[in-house]
């Protein structure tokens, strides 16, 4: 018997090394790296210099960069919430729907989150171009003065992350919505409750698992956009994820760049750490 | 009383107009004689001969099949040995190997890119095809692994046993059982990562070196310096491929489901 199970366990430790040590290889030491990598001094040059420091950190912390550490956070939250107010009822309205209806919306958000997001973003910058018909259409207003700009601004940047994401979002909490018993909100509103109050205390309670895992679908991609800030965005509307490439690309300063993942790192395990925390406590009330 | 809110009608509407606008826009404007801008100046086709006649558009197309192909067979048996030991041993060892791939599923593509660069640069290995080989193989292993694992929820490990106490060895149930019951799953799961590769911007540019652009890093040179008309026409052709796409991979989980 004892035989049996130790030859059990070097099946299962055969079968697991490959994945294992390829994602050690390739996941887990690269980032330990770069966590240690931001703690090694560097000069003005980039070039790295002996033993160990925390000026890099020093330097993320000055006003300067501060800015934009608070624009990442802020911009992300705004369009992650933005993201859920228009995906709950989309996921609504497409878990009521007929089989054959769903099938096809269901197509329809999916065909975007499978297109390349380059060409998505880029896609903006044809619509919101001066020579555009909104941008006319908005000076006309005079929303915009007409030497005004649709683009390279902070909005856009917003605008974008929301049009790059929204598929993201719809996908888990309609997955959610799927599974709930639409009976419930007749219920409630049998037993009088208003529309509104079934929507509020039945629905959205039910598909809190399916609005966690959109959140956290939306939130972490939007902590490191690099490139819908570097093509629709101005000198004003960097992000983090600008600051690691220009560091790495431009400035050729691998510890800094290093430091700013590492900043980055901490940003997304904080609310990830967040929203495990509330679902362990959900799970814990539903026992 | 099948449904009574107008609102989530109209909002549904509304979003998938959003998703819509912007590809439309584009389309149109691939046919599109004007330079610049998206002022209507005529019927053209110009920029897809354009296309057509620019040989880095191939070059960079079959650097990305390369990868896109080798990442996708080689992510697959990665995936499906994850999944299938996952899911078959419940031991620690599988709970850390789990929890290590949905980590990595939740990295932010910019910091995969950034610490991959800093790893290629210390141990000294050459920028280039195989350098995004690796890179796209290490994220395209947890989407197979969670295709396969998904697929893995309702296989009858019974079945298995049935087959051990009859007498057939590993690999006559691998071959014959497991195989056929999993490969729709792992057929689904290749083709995810086969796009992810094919579509992937950020940890390319990362990990990418001289002679060995792939197209999307190419298409974001031209968007960024070259000739924005030309990104219109290849848009064009990638909306058209992943419809393709899209409409496959459905049919092939709805065949799934029955």
């Amino acid at each position: 018997m004892k035989s049996d199970s130790s030859k059990n366990k070097i099946t299962e430790i055969l079968i697991s090394a490959p994945t294992l040590s390829w994602l050690t290889v390739f996941f887990l030491i690269p980032t330990i790296m770069a966590i240690i990598m931001a703690l090694r001094p560097s000069n003005p040059y980039g070039d790295l210099l002996p033993g160990w420091t925390l000026e890099n950190f020093k330097t993320i912390f000055s006003p300067i960069y501060i800015s934009v550490v608070w624009r990442t956070i802020w911009v992300s939250i705004l369009s992650t919430i933005i993201c859920l107010l228009f995906s709950v009822p989309v996921g609504y309205y497409m878990a009521r729907l007929s089989e054959k209806f769903r099938k096809i919306i269901l197509f329809l958000v999916i065909v975007p989150f499978w297109t390349n997001f380059l060409i998505r973003i880029f896609a903006w910058k044809l619509i919101l171009n001066p020579d555009g018909l909104i941008h006319k259409t908005f000076v006309f207003l005079g929303i915009i003065p007409s030497g005004g700009s649709l683009i390279y601004n902070t909005g856009t940047v917003i605008l974008v992350i929301i049009y790059t994401y929204l598929p993201f979002a719809i996908l888990p909490i309609f997955a959610a919505a799927e599974r709930f018993d639409f009976k419930l909100l007749e219920a409630a509103r049998d037993l009088g409750a208003t529309r509104w109050l079934a929507f509020l205390h039945i629905f959205i309670p039910n598909i809190s698992k399916g609005l966690m895992a959109a959140a956290a679908m939306v939130l972490i991609p939007c902590l490191g956009s690099y490139v819908i800030p570097d093509l629709v965005g101005g000198t004003n509307s960097q992000m983090v994820g600008n600051l690691i490439a220009n560091q790495a690309f431009v400035a050729r300063n691998i510890p800094m760049a290093a430091a700013w993942s590492t900043l980055l790192m901490a940003m997304i395990l904080l609310p990830l750490g967040l929203i495990l925390c509330v679902k362990i406590l959900l799970d814990k009330n539903k026992d | 009383m099948k449904y009574k809110s107008r609102f989530s009608k109209y909002v549904t509407w509304l979003v998938l107009f959003f998703f819509y606008l912007p590809m439309v826009v584009m389309t149109i404007n691939s046919f599109n004689n004007s330079k610049y801008g998206i002022t209507w100046k005529g019927f053209t086709l110009q920029w897809y001969i354009d296309m057509f006649n620019n040989p880095k558009i191939l070059f960079t197309l079959m650097n990305s099949l390369i990868i896109g192909v080798t990442a996708m067979l080689v992510s697959m048996i990665l995936g499906s040995l994850a999944a299938f030991c996952i899911h078959y041993y419940r031991t620690r060892l599988q709970l850390f190997h789990n929890n290590l791939i949905l980590i990595q599923l939740g990295v932010p593509d910019i910091l995969m890119g950034m610490s991959l660069l800093l790893f290629f640069i210390s141990i000294h290995l050459k920028l280039g095809l195989l350098t995004i080989f690796f890179a796209h193989v290490t994220f395209c292993i947890s989407y197979v692994t969670m295709v396969v694992l998904a697929r893995l929820q309702n296989f009858d490990f019974s079945i298995l046993e049935a087959a051990k106490d009859l007498g057939a060895s590993w690999p006559v149930i691998i071959r014959k059982i497991i195989l056929p019951l999993l490969s729709p799953g792992i057929i689904a799961g290749g083709l995810l990562a086969f796009t992810l590769s094919i579509d992937d911007f950020v940890i390319t540019f990362f990990v990418t070196g001289p002679g060995s652009t792939t197209l999307p890093v190419y298409i974001y040179s031209m968007m960024k310096h070259g000739n924005p008309t030309v990104v219109n026409a290849i848009s064009v052709f990638i909306f058209i491929a992943t419809f393709i796409l899209v409409f496959f991979t459905q049919k092939l989980t709805d065949t799934k489901k029955k």
